[in-house]
């Protein structure tokens, strides 16, 4: 991997960015963010404080209204090739076996059916879906649907990923486990996470940095850095530390729904 | 277990209907040509098994044609609409127009237009089939998922990506819903195009014809045995097409099972 010398270009940054709405409501005002390569980042709040849209406008699907947006220097439109995108339901195709759905991406670039299948396999191997490979979506629970969510997103090996509260319809165990899972990924590959959840255990677990967002209009409210050590486990879960860091974000995160 | 005695009740339903149309007809003394009883519809059927074939041959080919020419060209025009929002607008109003303009009333319009036989009656069946293969179809093509749209946006998907990869497996379930309808109504057109239309030459016409020219000559048996023939080439539409839909959609699709399970 290329060492790039960090702070010259920001890996996503943000200026004064603004998106209103075609009905003039304003969902995000003013945010300025530097986020650098390989932090996960979460954001924090109540519902209407722009979250997902912040996630849209960094993967250009939605484009921004003010102020610049760019990654690694490129506009979010000629980025694309970095980033993967997870979105709250697993997204998959019905009518396509998981391996399918994995390869989606690669098939849609043309990529060559040799090398196509090998990353696929892989991939599955790497998020422990091999065994249903042959399987079709609706054959599989929530959080196997939600693994193949994530692996199809990481077969097209993004810098960025996106992810918009991904395990939000799971059970608290799974979620912890696909969490754990996702630490362990997150460890070996570095990409350059921004998280959406309304769980404070949950952003406090994964995160690098903590972004609390206040509604009507969206803006950053605060940030917390989260420095727990690594790597998280289940244990950390139990540690002092990590229940300090929950009940301060918690605290400020209360302070944001208030009126 | 339950299926077998489905189907053993299903016979024994058959048989009691079968023998009180035989018991009311020996008994009322009613005469063959109002009302025959079934011993007669089935020696019509042995006696003139060779006609009655070539004309259920005839509307087979008929209905048939018109139905796979309506879902092509249905499929086609439901294509475009997805594509383009501004057509859909513009042209979806005359689908519905041509779902309600009585075919009844063009069939003699398109007989002067192709003369009589065969194609004519193609074309009426093709006419009513269209227009249920366009709407479920259209349909299907444009309730996709936001998120899929956004998820092909993000690979870069080009449009014919994003239709052939996205919208059409998707619009599946849709347009075998179609398929469906316009099966069932296909033998409808390909017996009301006949009535019109049947035949150029005396003996070649298809089961409307037939049942037209059994009719006039008061051969109420065989015109019944013909009735039979009919219905028993609509049901074998409709079941060639759940097949055909099972096969395509068992695998993934949660309506293609429990349908076929019943």
């Amino acid at each position: 991997m290329v060492t790039e010398n960090k702070g010259s270009i920001p890996e996503i940054a943000l200026e004064g960015v603004s998106k209103r709405f075609r009905n003039a409501s304003v969902a995000l005002k003013g945010i300025s963010l530097t986020i650098d390569r390989g932090e996960f980042v979460t954001f924090l709040g109540p519902s209407g404080c722009g979250k997902s849209t912040l996630l849209k406008l960094v993967s250009g699907l939605s484009p921004v209204s003010e102020g610049t947006l760019r990654i690694n220097g490129m506009t979010p439109e000629n980025a694309r090739d970095l980033i993967s995108f997870i979105f709250q339901d697993a997204t998959l195709l019905p009518w396509r076996t998981v391996e399918h759905n994995v390869e989606l991406g690669l098939e849609l670039e043309h990529a060559a059916r040799a090398a196509r299948k090998e990353r696929v396999a892989r991939m599955l191997e790497l998020v422990s879906l091999s065994h249903v490979a042959k399987h079709y979506p609706r054959q599989l629970s929530g959080g196997m649907k939600m693994r193949a969510s994530i692996a199809r997103a990481l077969v097209s090996r993004p810098r960025i990923l996106l992810m918009d509260e991904p395990f939000a319809a799971l059970d608290e165990m799974t979620r912890d486990r696909l969490n754990e899972e996702l630490l362990r990924l997150y460890n070996e590959q570095k990409w350059t996470v921004l998280f959406v959840t309304h769980s404070v255990a949950e952003a406090v677990f994964l995160s690098t940095r903590v972004i609390i967002l206040a509604a009507h209009p969206g803006r950053v409210a605060q940030e917390i850095s989260i420095n727990l050590p690594w790597p998280r486990t289940a244990e950390t879960r139990e540690s002092e530390a990590f229940e300090e860091h929950v009940t301060h974000a918690s605290r400020l995160l209360r302070g944001v729904y208030q009126p | 277990m339950k299926k077998r005695w489905l189907v053993v009740n299903s016979v024994i339903v058959f048989a009691c209907l079968l023998t009180i149309w035989s018991r009311v007809v020996a008994f009322a003394h009613v005469p063959v040509y109002i009302l025959p009883g079934p011993r007669a519809v089935a020696d019509a059927i042995r006696d003139r098994y060779p006609s009655l074939l070539g004309s259920l041959w005839i509307t087979t080919g008929e209905a048939a044609a018109g139905l796979v020419a309506s879902i092509m060209v249905g499929v086609a025009i439901a294509m475009t609409f997805a594509q383009w929002r501004g057509l859909r607008q513009l042209g979806f109003p005359y689908t519905i127009l041509l779902q309600t303009v009585p075919i009844v009333a063009i069939a003699p319009l398109i007989i002067n237009w192709v003369g009589a036989g065969i194609l004519a009656v193609s074309v009426v069946t093709f006419i009513i089939c269209l227009a249920p293969i366009i709407a479920n179809t259209t349909q299907g093509l444009i309730s996709v998922d936001e998120n899929l749209i956004h998820l092909f946006l993000m690979y870069k998907a080009t449009p014919a990506q994003i239709l052939f990869k996205l919208r059409l497996p998707n619009a599946l379930p849709n347009l075998f819903t179609g398929i469906r309808i316009s099966a069932g109504i296909s033998v409808i057109g390909g017996l009301t195009g006949e009535l019109f239309a049947g035949s150029t030459r005396v003996g070649e016409g298809g089961l409307g014809y037939a049942i037209v020219y059994a009719n006039n000559q008061m051969e109420t048996a065989y015109l019944f045995a013909l009735v039979f023939a009919a219905t028993v080439l609509g049901f074998s539409f409709f079941f060639i097409v759940m097949f055909l839909e099972w096969l395509t959609l068992h695998n993934w699709h949660e309506s293609s099972r429990p349908q076929m399970a019943e």
